[in-house]
């Protein structure tokens, strides 16, 4: 049997916007995923240091305060520091177009904008995932 | 109607059900945007015991269900405020002047999050962040330059900013008082509802119990020497954003409002002093008649209660008065001009339902702040509402409509069960504690995404007539990337040319206030005189007051 995605649902930041962080974190959970969500106003070194402590597959990080080039790369580079690395990053919220590619070019997987409907993110995860949790 | 009469219409009224009721029907969801049924038609017998005295009245009159003021947009339109602000106050300066110079008649300002969170821009807290979804405010040094050639006894600002809201305000005030501006003379707004932070914003500093007080404060302060001060402005815009239905919306916004009024008593104020500077701020959604039963339902509500509950006896003390903002989480990032003519639907029902100030959201707020494109075409819908579409000719024009009255009503006793609900609690901060506002809205906003993505909700452009490989030609409004050191270079020389003794004299007098039960608003106004940062003074307060330390829910 599969063993089950372990993702950490972020909000990197000051920002309080929390809509679409839980929405995702719920659609996760009922997808059959265990999801732990940070709450909110958590600094990189906070979430890189939680996802080593769970023990998670896979980060999704929500920003909608502009300041997504900070931090993303910022939590790219503290888990490397870590050496887990192997934890993949993806993200959603206000991001335009032009700095989506910048950050996916930086190492994040994806970064999903308004209006992405929910199961996209989960075929997406399972798609990456499927193979190895066999 | 005479016997005859009314038998002749319960005979029609059958008939035509018999014969709609046979009539095929679109497999569609007809449902409001809250998922709320209405009928399909309506029709006097919906509303035959609306009694126009106790349940209308005359505008500008007890209950005031038809308006605040006798006669409405023929005095004036709405303030057109076009909420503001990004990169440094020079900046938001630049583009303050280009609104007003396009027929803007009130300000608007949108802090960036570590203004929010009360954070200097050299805090490292503040990386990435300074200046990308509003404007940096370190000091009064700032805000001098943010009104550079504005007259504030002249414009209303609008101050959207909550946990340091004492702060911001006593900058504003020592920016005018510099200008030679009493502060009497000076009117706005300040947001200061922290209590729609903890349910729905999420921008906290303090916890509760220390932040009432600030709030108390600044009640007590305002209307003593700042009487065209709007104290509060309660509101629903968050709570809807977050992803509340309608009626959430207006039962949790008034129910915030009650709960500051008793902290107004409790804290010793007469009701009627404090009261008429209590405003308020809605979203205007994307369904149309239930919005403007919304803002109906809303001023009944709240003249009845400030009335019979709290024994106001000033009129201005049943008035509630209110600020739109046409709703942001409407808008898509696909076929973004489609969002014009969503943001124009919405203004309009802000209008029609009576608002006293709008702001219209631009097409491109999904992508990125506005642009000045952006933003012009969306003060310019405001525009054509007010001299065009002649909707300002006449008020309250749906009043008497079977379908507006009668919805108006269901909106009413919908939010009186969630008064209920939330007296079971204990109160408003009891029920914040028990997470139950959060997990309402938390709620509703996955349960509305369900219905989005089964297509049950069709949002045009996103799950019905979407366009493959669309690309996105509008332009996009970029933050100088220099913000942010700039910003930490002028905080260094703010704190070198200052009176350094003096600042921390009055951070020391500050710290002693807060552990007493003076009034902090003029020892901070103090602070900000002689430049202390708004991080100096949160951190001080901090130090007494503690931090909140969030429920998590999901």
């Amino acid at each position: 049997m599969d063993k089950k995605i372990r993702v950490l649902i972020a909000k990197p930041g000051l920002d309080g916007h929390d809509r679409g962080a839980k929405v995702v974190a719920n659609a996760l959970k009922d997808a059959g995923m265990e999801v732990i969500y940070t709450g909110l106003h958590q600094t990189p070194g906070m979430i890189a240091e939680s996802a080593v402590q769970e023990d998670v597959d896979v980060i999704g990080l929500s920003i909608l305060s502009g300041a997504h080039m900070t931090m993303f790369p910022k939590v790219l580079e503290l888990l490397k520091e870590k050496g887990a690395d192997d934890i993949m990053v993806f993200g959603g919220g206000i991001i335009p177009a032009e700095d989506m590619e910048k950050l996916e070019a930086e190492g994040v997987a994806k970064i999903f904008g308004p209006g992405t409907n929910t199961h996209d993110i989960i075929d997406f995860l399972k798609a990456e995932f499927g193979e190895k949790k066999k | 109607m005479n016997e005859e009469d009314k038998k002749k219409y319960s005979e029609n009224k059958k008939r035509y059900f018999e014969k709609a009721e046979n009539i095929k029907t679109q497999d569609i969801d007809f449902t409001t945007i809250s998922s709320e049924s209405v009928n399909p038609l309506y029709a006097p017998d919906d509303i035959h015991d609306l009694d126009y005295n106790a349940d209308l009245g005359f505008p500008g009159e007890y209950p005031y269900t038809r308006g605040v003021y006798p006669n409405m947009y023929r005095g004036r339109f709405w303030t057109m405020r076009q909420f503001a602000g990004f990169g440094s106050a020079g900046d938001t300066n630049g583009r303050y002047h280009y609104l007003l110079d396009h027929g803007q008649t009130g300000l608007s300002v949108a802090f960036d999050m570590p203004t929010i969170m009360g954070y200097d821009s050299d805090h490292e807290r503040s990386l990435g962040e300074v200046g990308k979804c509003g404007v940096a405010i370190d000091s009064l040094r700032d805000m001098e330059i943010l009104f550079d050639e504005i007259d504030l006894s002249k414009i209303t600002t609008s101050m959207t900013i909550n946990a340091p809201a004492s702060i911001l305000l006593s900058f504003y005030l020592a920016a005018g008082e510099k200008k030679g501006i009493g502060f009497h003379e000076m009117g706005g707004t300040i947001q200061n509802d922290i209590l729609k932070e903890y349910i729905a914003q999420k921008s906290w500093i303090f916890p509760p119990e220390p932040s009432m007080r600030i709030i108390t404060d600044v009640l007590e302060f305002c209307t003593r020497n700042v009487p065209k001060w709007n104290t509060i402005s309660i509101s629903g815009y968050h709570i809807r954003e977050a992803g509340s239905t309608a009626a959430q919306e207006l039962a949790f916004t008034l129910a915030d409002g009650f709960a500051y009024v008793e902290a107004g008593i409790k804290a010793g104020l007469d009701v009627d002093d404090f009261a008429p500077r209590l405003s308020f701020f809605f979203n205007a959604h994307l369904d149309f008649f239930e919005e403007i039963a919304k803002y109906r339902a809303a001023r009944i509500i709240w003249a009845k209660r400030m009335k019979e509950k709290y024994g106001a006896k000033k009129n201005k003390s049943l008035l509630l008065r209110f600020h739109t903002q046409t709703a942001g989480c409407s808008l898509t990032a696909q076929q973004p001009e489609n969002n014009i003519v969503r943001t124009a639907f919405q203004g309009l029902s802000a209008v029609l339902g009576g608002t006293q100030s709008l702001h219209t959201n631009s097409m491109d707020e999904t992508l990125a702040l506005p642009s000045e494109k952006a933003v012009r075409i969306a003060l310019r819908t405001q525009q054509i509402i007010a001299h065009e579409t002649g909707v300002v000719n006449t008020i309250d024009p749906l009043a008497g409509s079977y379908f507006i009255e009668a919805k108006t009503r269901e909106m009413k006793e919908k939010a009186e069960d969630y008064f209920q609900k939330i007296d079971r609690f204990g109160g408003v901060i009891k029920a914040i504690e028990k997470g139950f506002f959060q997990k309402e809205i938390s709620k509703a906003a996955y349960e509305y995404q369900k219905l989005v993505e089964s297509r049950k909700k069709i949002i045009v452009g996103l799950n019905k007539f979407a366009m493959e490989n669309e690309e996105i030609d509008i332009p996009i409004l970029k933050i100088n990337p220099e913000v942010e050191k700039n910003q930490r270079e002028a905080i260094a020389g703010v704190r070198e040319e200052r009176d350094n003794d003096k600042v921390k004299r009055e951070l020391e007098r500050l710290r002693k206030a807060a552990e007493n039960t003076d009034n902090l608003v003029p020892v901070i106004l103090d602070c900000a005189r002689c430049y202390c940062t708004e991080g100096e003074i949160i951190s001080e307060l901090k130090e007494i007051f503690g931090e909140y330390q969030e429920p998590i829910f999901l």
